[in-house]
This record gives structure tokens, sequence and C-alpha cells, in this order.
């Protein structure tokens, strides 16, 4: 293996794990949405339902930052597209 | 004793788009007709011959468990699109449906040992491009095609470009959302499987002995819970999009 290519993977891995420090956000704002659902639903127990509907596509609004961390962490380990 | 290379387990790890069984020229552009396509298809017969199973001979006495399901499944999509978007939306509930179980089936293919549908960008970039078709329609059909326009200029005209950005980081946004889970724990499992059997040689069995029971879990989680949860949040998005593209009711 040529010098600049070993370069470039290790740069690659590198930045395939700094991309996944995007996870940190998402688990603390998830984290802290799921708290304040059970919050609700033990102030509420009646509304549960819709509490929980709510919360699930709150989840998911705020997991996406996450995801694309992820997207350009497996594009950089696996698809390598600098190379 | 050499064991076949079947059971010797994942010895490398390679992650790979969808395989391509054929490719077309079209007017300089290459299709590709890809495993996806042909898995859509399977899906796409299960979900059929299930509708057929269970709507035939439909009765109003003497209900049958066949219909009950049915009417179970019926009822609460009803009373989903119902409570997300009110009653004026009905007409959208078999679109719904469909997106839904289209997406769980094929997020649970991937339990056949098939590559899943959802892992696949193409698809979920066709779901959500029509997700956006809908939802521009809906805009132009509550405050017509001079209200739409007018909406990019919305509140001041100097958010013209972010106002775009927004309107384009929607579809974009949910395609990736659901590709990404879906995919993300596919490479997992792969990784998963490749480590285990790793291991298994490491402590000098040919045959990979942890691979057996340890990814169940895994999968419970990435293919059950990951491909439902996704499937009802993509159609849930896909309702409150739509929904808050139109004015509120005012009449009623």
């Amino acid at each position: 293996m040529e010098m600049s290519e070993a370069i470039v993977l290790a740069g690659s891995a590198i930045g395939a794990g700094l991309a996944m420090i995007a996870g940190i956000g998402p688990g603390i704002g998830e984290g802290y949405a799921v708290g304040k659902a059970c919050e609700a639903i033990a102030r509420q127990p009646e509304a549960s339902g819709a509490v929980t509907r709510t919360m699930f596509v709150g989840c998911a609004v705020a997991e996406s930052t996450g995801i694309y961390g992820l997207i350009v962490a497996l594009l950089l380990m696996f698809l390598k597209p600098f190379t | 004793m050499k064991l076949p290379a079947f059971l010797q387990g994942s010895s490398e790890l390679t992650v790979s788009g969808p395989k391509i069984i054929a490719s077309f020229d079209v007017f300089g552009i290459t299709i590709h007709f890809t495993e996806t396509i042909v898995l859509q298809w399977f899906v796409i017969a299960i979900l059929l011959l299930t509708a057929r199973f269970l709507t035939h001979k439909l009765t109003i006495h003497g209900v049958s468990k066949r219909q009950a399901i049915a009417e179970m499944l019926v009822d609460a999509i009803h009373n989903l699109v119902a409570d997300t978007m009110g009653k004026r939306w009905m007409f959208m509930a078999p679109y719904i449906a469909t997106i839904f179980s289209f997406s769980i089936l094929g997020s649970l293919i991937s339990l056949l040992g098939l590559r899943s549908v959802t892992s696949d960008f193409s698809v979920l970039a066709t779901w959500s491009a029509i997700t956006f078709v809908m939802i521009t329609a809906t805009k132009i059909r509550f405050t017509g095609v001079k209200g739409w326009l007018k909406g990019f200029l919305d509140p001041v005209p100097v958010m013209l470009p972010i106002n775009i950005l927004s309107e384009v980081a929607t579809p974009v946004s949910m395609a990736l959302r659901h590709f990404g889970n879906i995919a993300g724990g596919a490479v997992i499992t792969a990784l998963l499987y490749y480590g285990l059997t790793g291991l298994s040689h490491l402590i000098g069995l040919q045959f990979p002995i942890f691979t057996i029971g340890i990814p169940a879990v895994l999968s419970l989680y990435f293919d059950l819970f990951s491909g439902f949860m996704q499937a009802f949040i993509f159609c849930m998005l896909t309702m409150v999009f739509i929904s808050n593209a139109a004015p509120d009711e005012t009449d009623h």
C-alpha cells in the first residue's frame, strides 16, 4: 500500500469515528424527551397514548442529526469516497 | 476435518449496495435492475395475497375471525389518521396504510435472510418524493399557486433561500432517517457476525459457535423494533407534514 493511500485510509477511519460524536446530541435530547414524557404520563395517565405518540415522533426528529452522523461514518468506512 | 465454507461463518466483512441483476441504457441514462426491485415484487405479492385472504367473503352477520382481523387493522389505521390529521383527511387512510404495511414488510423481510427493501436508499427516496409532491399539492390546493410561491417569501423576502432549503430538507431528512436506521442496523449486525466469527476462530473452533443466539438479541431491536418504529414514524411524519401544509380547520 502506498503512503498516500494509507494516509487517506487512516483519515477516513478517524473521520468516521469523529462523525459518530454526533451521537451525543440525540442521546441527551431523546433521554430528556422520554423523561419528560414519563412525567407527563405520571401526571395524566389517561393521555398516555397521545403523549407516547408525540414523544416517538419528537424522538425521531431529534434522532435525524445522529443518523446523518451515522451515514457519514458508514460512507467513510465502507464506500471510501476519497481513495 | 475441514468444514464447508457455508458453515464457517463470515470471515470477511463486506458491505455493499443491492446486487445489480441487469442494466439498461435508456436515453443515455443507465437504469439498474436490482435485487431490491425483485424483493419488492415479493413484498407486493405477500401484501396482495394477505389482503385478498383477509377480505374475501365479507359479511355483516356472523363475522369470521379473518374478517375480524381485517376490521381491526382497518379500524386501527382509520383511528390513527383521524387522531393525527382530523376527520377531513380520511381519504389519506389507504395511502398511509399502504406505506405502513409496505415499510414493515420491507424491513421484516430481512428476518428471512434476504436484504431488506428499506436498506436501499432509492426506495425511501421514492416514498419521500411522493410525500413531497403531496405536501406541495396540498399547499397549492388550499392557497393556490400564487399563495404557494408567496409562502417562500414569508415572513421577509430575505428568507427565500432558507425557505427553499427547509422545503427540500423535509423529504431528504425523512428518507435519510428511515434508510439510516435500517441500513445502520444491517451494518452493525454484519459487524457483530464478523466479530463473533473471529472470536470463535480465536479460541480454535472452526464452527462459529458464538454466532448462534447472540445476534438474535440484536436482531430483535434492529429488525423488529426498528422496522416497526421507522414505519410508524415515516407514516406519522407524512401525516403531520401534509396536514400542516393546509390552513387550520375553521368551519365545521
